[in-house]
């Protein structure tokens, strides 16, 4: 069996361009250094790692690494043993296992200043970002050409449609500062599994919006607990690009669990 | 490396032979996570980066040299008090572990 049976690049960038989960798999230590799989979902496992079991094993862990958008170093048998006894006095093969996933993705509802502004900060970070408004003359690519999307729509429909495919690495930011939309706007991000739910507005509006939520029958501390309301970390922001920075500090503060004090106030190892 | 496909490629449709090194691991503190990837071409140009810019010089020679076909590819090691591998380090403190190979896949 030839270790580079077909030319797994093109392959490679075709699929992480779609937004295909795939994993690229190198064998980093061993025998057959840099060797390479690409593995994906629902979809046979390209090239080899030079021996058969070793490549089913690398290749079925693989795939568990791509799902949870993993990437690091595992170590194998010759022939893919995993268990601590069977690695004992054997060669291992060190396996890099590198995962591409599919953006994380952010939708801002409101087609404002500060939504140009965040939509643009979100796309350095790498999110696909969909801009949602109702009115149709706010919500144009000439106002957002930064996002991927803009969307004229109220936010329900965009919910039941979609709102299944956001997960904890997702963020849904409410700037619209109108209760006909953002009522329905955190109604349908509470109903999801996302990351992030922020919602703009002075603290005022904060304690309204809070009203006309409990009108709608919601109220569970669990769920309101979920909402960053005002949004943002307290960096006194102004603009809306220093809001818009104050924002995503929040959303990287959130996922890592962060207080976000200033380094220098801190103690203990920056990255973590 | 999403965002190094398309430098790759304009590199690859001009003939030119192209290293990759990639971050596989870092212990303590390190710059960049495991996936950070730098890209080197045969004239030594360079897309990408593995750390805040401390080793990069001496990921390049080492590319370089693995493009020539002078060494195989390999794990490579840079850490603060690592003097054996190459006389640069990481002013974080930490270590990182990169995987340097030839694009011929």
């Amino acid at each position: 069996m030839s270790l580079k049976p077909m030319s797994l690049y093109p392959i490679f960038a075709e699929r992480v361009r779609s937004n295909i989960p795939v994993a690229l798999v190198t064998v980093i230590d061993g025998p057959n250094i840099g060797a390479m799989m690409l593995v994906s979902p629902s979809t046979e496992a390209l090239g080899t790692l030079g021996d058969n079991e070793l490549s089913r094993i690398v290749a079925r862990d693989a795939l568990g690494e791509v799902e949870a958008a993993r990437t690091g170093v595992r170590h194998y048998g010759p022939q893919g043993q995993t268990t601590p006894e069977d690695l004992v006095d054997t060669p291992t093969v060190r396996v890099f296992i590198e995962a591409f996933s599919p953006p994380p993705i952010m939708w801002i509802f409101g087609a404002v200043d500060f939504t140009a502004a965040l939509a643009k900060v979100a796309k350095v970070l790498g999110y696909y970002v969909v801009v949602c408004d109702a009115r149709e003359v706010f919500a144009t690519r000439r106002r957002f050409p930064m996002a991927d999307e803009v969307l004229v729509s109220w936010p329900s429909p965009l919910f039941s449609d979609r709102g299944h495919a956001l997960t904890s690495r997702d963020a849904v930011c409410i700037l619209t500062h109108d209760p006909k939309f953002d009522v329905p706007a955190v109604q349908g991000a509470l109903a999801t599994n996302v990351g992030y739910i922020g919602v703009m507005g002075s603290r005022k509006t904060h304690a309204k919006r809070l009203e006309r939520l409990a009108e709608v029958g919601i109220t569970s501390a669990d769920q309101l607990a979920r909402l960053m309301s005002p949004i943002g970390l307290d960096i006194g922001a102004r603009t809306p690009e220093e809001t818009a920075i104050s924002i995503v500090g929040e959303i990287i503060a959130r996922r890592t669990g962060r207080g976000a004090p200033s380094l220098r106030d801190s103690d203990g190892p920056i990255h973590k | 490396m999403r965002e190094l496909l398309n430098d790759i490629e304009r590199w690859q449709q001009a003939g030119k032979q192209i290293a990759i090194a990639r971050v596989v691991d870092i212990e303590g503190s390190g710059p960049r996570d495991p996936g950070a990837a730098m890209a080197v071409n045969e004239d030594g140009e360079v897309v990408g980066s593995v750390s805040g810019g401390c080793v990069e010089g001496a990921v390049v020679a080492e590319a370089l040299e693995i493009l020539r076909g002078d060494k195989q590819p390999r794990l490579v090691k840079f850490g603060y008090s690592d003097d054996e591998a190459f006389a640069v380090g990481l002013t974080c403190g930490g270590i990182i572990h990169l995987f340097i190979s030839p694009l011929n896949w």
